[in-house]
């Protein structure tokens, strides 16, 4: 298994795009795209990645589904900020934020999130103290968003990945 | 296959929809790069055309062709993940290297070097937001 397919999820992650790209079910494209995906996961080991130990993956789609809902709510938030709507004063700021998480993929995708996220931005890690350092556009309150970053996502990434 | 005028109204109307939902939401991202103040401001606005402008016009093209050629088109999918996945890494990139400039600007002009207090310098993000 490890031999064959070092890294299964990236390996069926390349037959499924193989197969969405040529549209067809067939047993020729499945036989080309298990070709893809075991090449695909051959050359990966190429780049030494530390092995990824995913605990729980049913967490996951509880993270993706509340990660999509954040993405739709801030999309609406920072449209609103653009447009100009509710004209009060705005604070854009950096928020600092400590981080119990030292796994890389863990930390890679906070990362993803925080940048994907409209409102937010991942400014930089460091990890010998741990700490994190966001960009916020609309800075209200800091406190709540140390809260927000290590209930919502920090904790769940740590069940996946820890 | 061949033309618009084979669309039924209600997928004419569903496609119209999300397409100018998908554009509208782009064209406001774009407006956000235009009018925010400042460096670390600006790079927020375009992650609203490559999430939900994204998914929108992506999900008119996959209910326009799918009702012409009465055939699921799904592929469209692979535009929204590849596009969501890789846009966070070249912003993440993007920010590092103006945060690094602004740290290392601040340890030029001579200001207490160490550790790095992002909080001190939140009015107007000076300096790279007025070149940024």
């Amino acid at each position: 298994m490890t031999r064959l397919l070092p890294f299964p999820i990236i390996s069926f992650c390349l037959l499924a795009l193989w197969l969405l790209l040529n549209q067809a079910i067939t047993f020729g494209h499945i036989l080309l795209g298990c070709l893809v995906a075991l090449v695909g996961g051959r050359i990966l080991t190429i780049l030494e990645l530390p092995p990824v130990r995913v605990r729980r993956a049913g967490i996951i789609l509880r993270l993706l589904r509340m990660v999509v809902m954040d993405i739709v709510r801030s999309n609406l938030a920072v449209g609103r900020i653009v447009l100009g709507f509710g004209r009060r004063q705005r604070r854009s700021g950096f928020v600092e934020i400590p981080l119990d998480m030292r796994d890389p993929y863990g930390l890679a995708s906070l990362a993803y999130i925080i940048t994907s996220t409209p409102g937010t931005l991942w400014v930089n890690f460091d990890a010998q103290r741990g700490a994190l350092t966001i960009h916020v556009l609309d800075l209200v309150d800091e406190e709540e968003w140390i809260r927000t970053i290590k209930d919502r996502y920090e904790r769940h990434l740590l069940e996946i990945f820890e | 296959m061949n033309g618009i005028q084979h669309l039924p109204p209600w997928a004419a109307v569903l496609t119209a929809v999300f397409l100018l939902t998908g554009a509208a939401v782009t064209l406001i991202g774009s407006l956000g790069l235009l009018r925010l103040g400042t460096f670390y401001e600006r790079v927020h606005a375009p992650t609203l055309g490559t999430t939900l402008g994204t998914v929108f016009i992506a999900a008119a093209s996959m209910v326009y062709f799918s009702v012409l050629q009465t055939r699921p088109v799904l592929h469209e999918i692979l535009i929204i993940v590849l596009g969501i996945v890789t846009t966070p890494i070249a912003l993440t990139v993007l920010v590092g290297a103006a945060h690094f400039r602004d740290t290392a600007e601040r340890a030029q002009l001579g200001k207490p070097a160490g550790r790095v207090q992002p909080h001190a310098r939140v009015p107007g993000d000076a300096p790279t937001g007025k070149a940024g």
